[in-house]
């Protein structure tokens, strides 16, 4: 029976090490397809260089970094707020039968493909920009806007679970001091909940800056540094997925390349979010 | 409710993998009936249109017609992976010790939206338009407004074409929008009052305008007689005179039945 009972266990630890092992598999390949091209044209031509036409031989990715980066925040921007307070009313305010209707309704959003996200955005938001802000429509605000209401799921799921954990002891103590609810909220339960919150953000700024389709169908996916939020730009992610199709030689290392810069970024925002989550 | 065994299921979970791989391994050995096409984005749709036809026709026969881009075509069949290759581009160099026949012919338009009030464009005007230059409708006589230009990705052959054509060794400007399909360029110009862009003829329709280029409209018989100048040709490459399977392939393609199937998809047969 111990016999039988190892072997199970054996058998699980195996394919539980090859769901590690295709992580690490897909790690290598990148690394060994991106990492010549990034070596051959300098770390710092590379990720500083402005410049990227690589059938000519230019392989310069400071627009996309920029661009992801400004999507990013443009989405933290939108959606941080509406994210918290929707948590705040689902964990502190809002009756016991609201919340069990509106938090599957609200991860409901997470389901929805980002293709169609990304053809919202065309159909109604970029057109509403074009004709009452002017340029293209197609722009880093409109890609803000729709990153914005896509990370909500995640950034309210994880706020409120955070919320929850906190003792309902201490908001009995609160009230009972004579503060108000909304006080309560505020000056202890935020507070106490900071970590799980700042994890929220932080998981939803990874899910926002790994985002690829919507954003290919809104941004525009112009090659330059963005002046202004009517600009159009192309993130990291969209320079893999438009010209992988017809990349060969140095121009697919490249992609690969721009890959490793994407992994490494995503790597150390998760590295942040376990590490606040821990600490506590 | 422990007494459950999960090694049965384990056993049976491992015997479902095992019959996938050996069902995806059982393919590949009908090579002696096998054409690969390998090349062109561009060609590639109609490649395909042909390929279901001709396959309808001769059973049997397996065509397999893969992108890749011109270049990677043409360099298929010089190593011999593949035995047609597809190119919407001229043969440069080595490239033309290659056997070339011509399946058709296309133009690339240049579109605006419908109530644009321009006509005709010159090919400067366009270079200096996609380089970057000319940055205001107003430069062309029309009401000032910002223009917004639109290009396709990085290696995509109707770009390669476009460049070839138009541009004269300089760069497109990074600041032009980038799409990644003649559908989605269309689109964008379908909608936008200020916006100008390229795709195939074949691809243009009554929401958006070409332009004549040079005073010559992007017609059928224009393109024919090569006056308009935004012409590129089509190319099946061999490595020598077509033999076997792939000279049955493109006696189809330029038969009579081949042209008028590729009209039908928007292009200009070489008859």
């Amino acid at each position: 029976m111990l016999t039988r009972e190892k072997l199970i266990e054996k058998a699980l630890l195996l394919l539980a090490l090859s769901a590690i092992g295709s992580l690490a598999l897909i790690t290598i390949f990148i690394f060994l397809e991106g990492l010549p091209i990034i070596l051959k044209t300098g770390v710092s031509h590379f990720i500083f260089g402005a410049h990227w036409a690589p059938t000519k031989g230019h392989f310069g990715i400071l627009a996309m970094i920029l661009s992801s980066i400004y999507v990013t925040l443009g989405a933290l921007i939108f959606g941080v707020p509406l994210a918290l307070a929707c948590a705040i009313i689902l964990a502190e305010f809002a009756p016991a039968s609201l919340t069990k209707i509106l938090k599957p309704t609200i991860e409901l959003l997470a389901g929805i493909p980002s293709v169609v996200y990304g053809f919202l955005g065309v159909v109604l938001l970029v057109p509403l920009i074009r004709s009452y802000l002017g340029g293209p429509g197609l722009s880093l605000l409109a890609a803000a806007m729709i990153l914005g209401i896509m990370i909500l799921p995640t950034v309210i799921s994880i706020s409120i679970d955070a919320m929850n954990a906190v003792p309902a002891l201490y908001r009995e103590g609160s009230i009972a001091l004579g503060a108000t609810q909304w006080q309560t909220v505020r000056k202890l339960v935020l507070p106490a909940a900071r970590s799980g919150i700042i994890t929220a953000i932080i998981l939803g700024m990874g899910r926002a800056i790994g985002e690829t389709m919507a954003v290919i169908m809104v941004a525009g996916n112009a090659l330059s540094i963005p002046t202004s939020i009517l600009d159009s730009v192309r993130t990291l992610t969209a320079n893999i997925a438009l010209e992988l199709g017809y990349a060969s030689g140095a121009h697919r290392e490249a992609l690969f390349a721009t890959g490793i810069v994407l992994f490494i970024i995503i790597m150390i925002l998760n590295s942040a979010a376990t590490l606040i989550a821990g600490r506590k | 409710m422990q007494n459950k065994n999960p090694l049965p299921f384990l056993v049976w979970m491992l015997c479902g993998c095992l019959v996938l791989v050996s069902l995806a391994c059982g393919r590949g050995d009908r090579q002696s009936q096998t054409l690969t096409i390998a090349g062109s984005t561009s060609v590639q749709p109609f490649a395909e249109k042909l390929a279901e036809v001709y396959m309808k026709q001769c059973p049997g026969l397996l065509i397999n017609v893969q992108g890749g881009g011109s270049s990677a075509g043409i360099m298929a069949v010089q190593q011999g992976a593949a035995q047609i290759g597809a190119s919407s581009r001229e043969l440069h160099g080595e490239e033309k010790k290659l056997h070339e026949a011509v399946i058709a012919w296309d133009g690339i338009a240049v579109i605006v939206h419908p109530s644009c009030p321009l006509d005709n464009i010159s090919l400067t005007t366009l270079r200096q338009i996609f380089a970057g230059e000319i940055k205001d409708w107003a430069a062309l006589g029309l009401k000032p407004h910002g223009m917004h230009v639109i290009t396709r990705e990085e290696g995509s052959g109707t770009r390669t074409a476009f460049e070839e054509l138009v541009m004269d060794r300089r760069e497109i400007s990074p600041t032009a929008l980038v799409q990644d399909s003649n559908g989605a360029v269309r689109e964008i110009v379908a909608h936008d009052p200020h916006a100008i862009g390229y795709i195939s003829c074949g691809l243009v329709d009554q929401q958006v305008k070409a332009l004549a280029i040079d005073g010559v409209l992007p017609t059928g018989a224009n393109i024919k007689k090569n006056l308009y100048k935004l012409t590129r040709r089509f190319l099946f490459v061999t490595a020598q005179q077509p033999a076997g399977l792939a000279q049955e392939f493109c006696a189809f393609v330029l038969s009579p039945q081949g042209q008028i199937l590729l009209e039908k998809e928007g292009l200009i047969g070489v008859h």
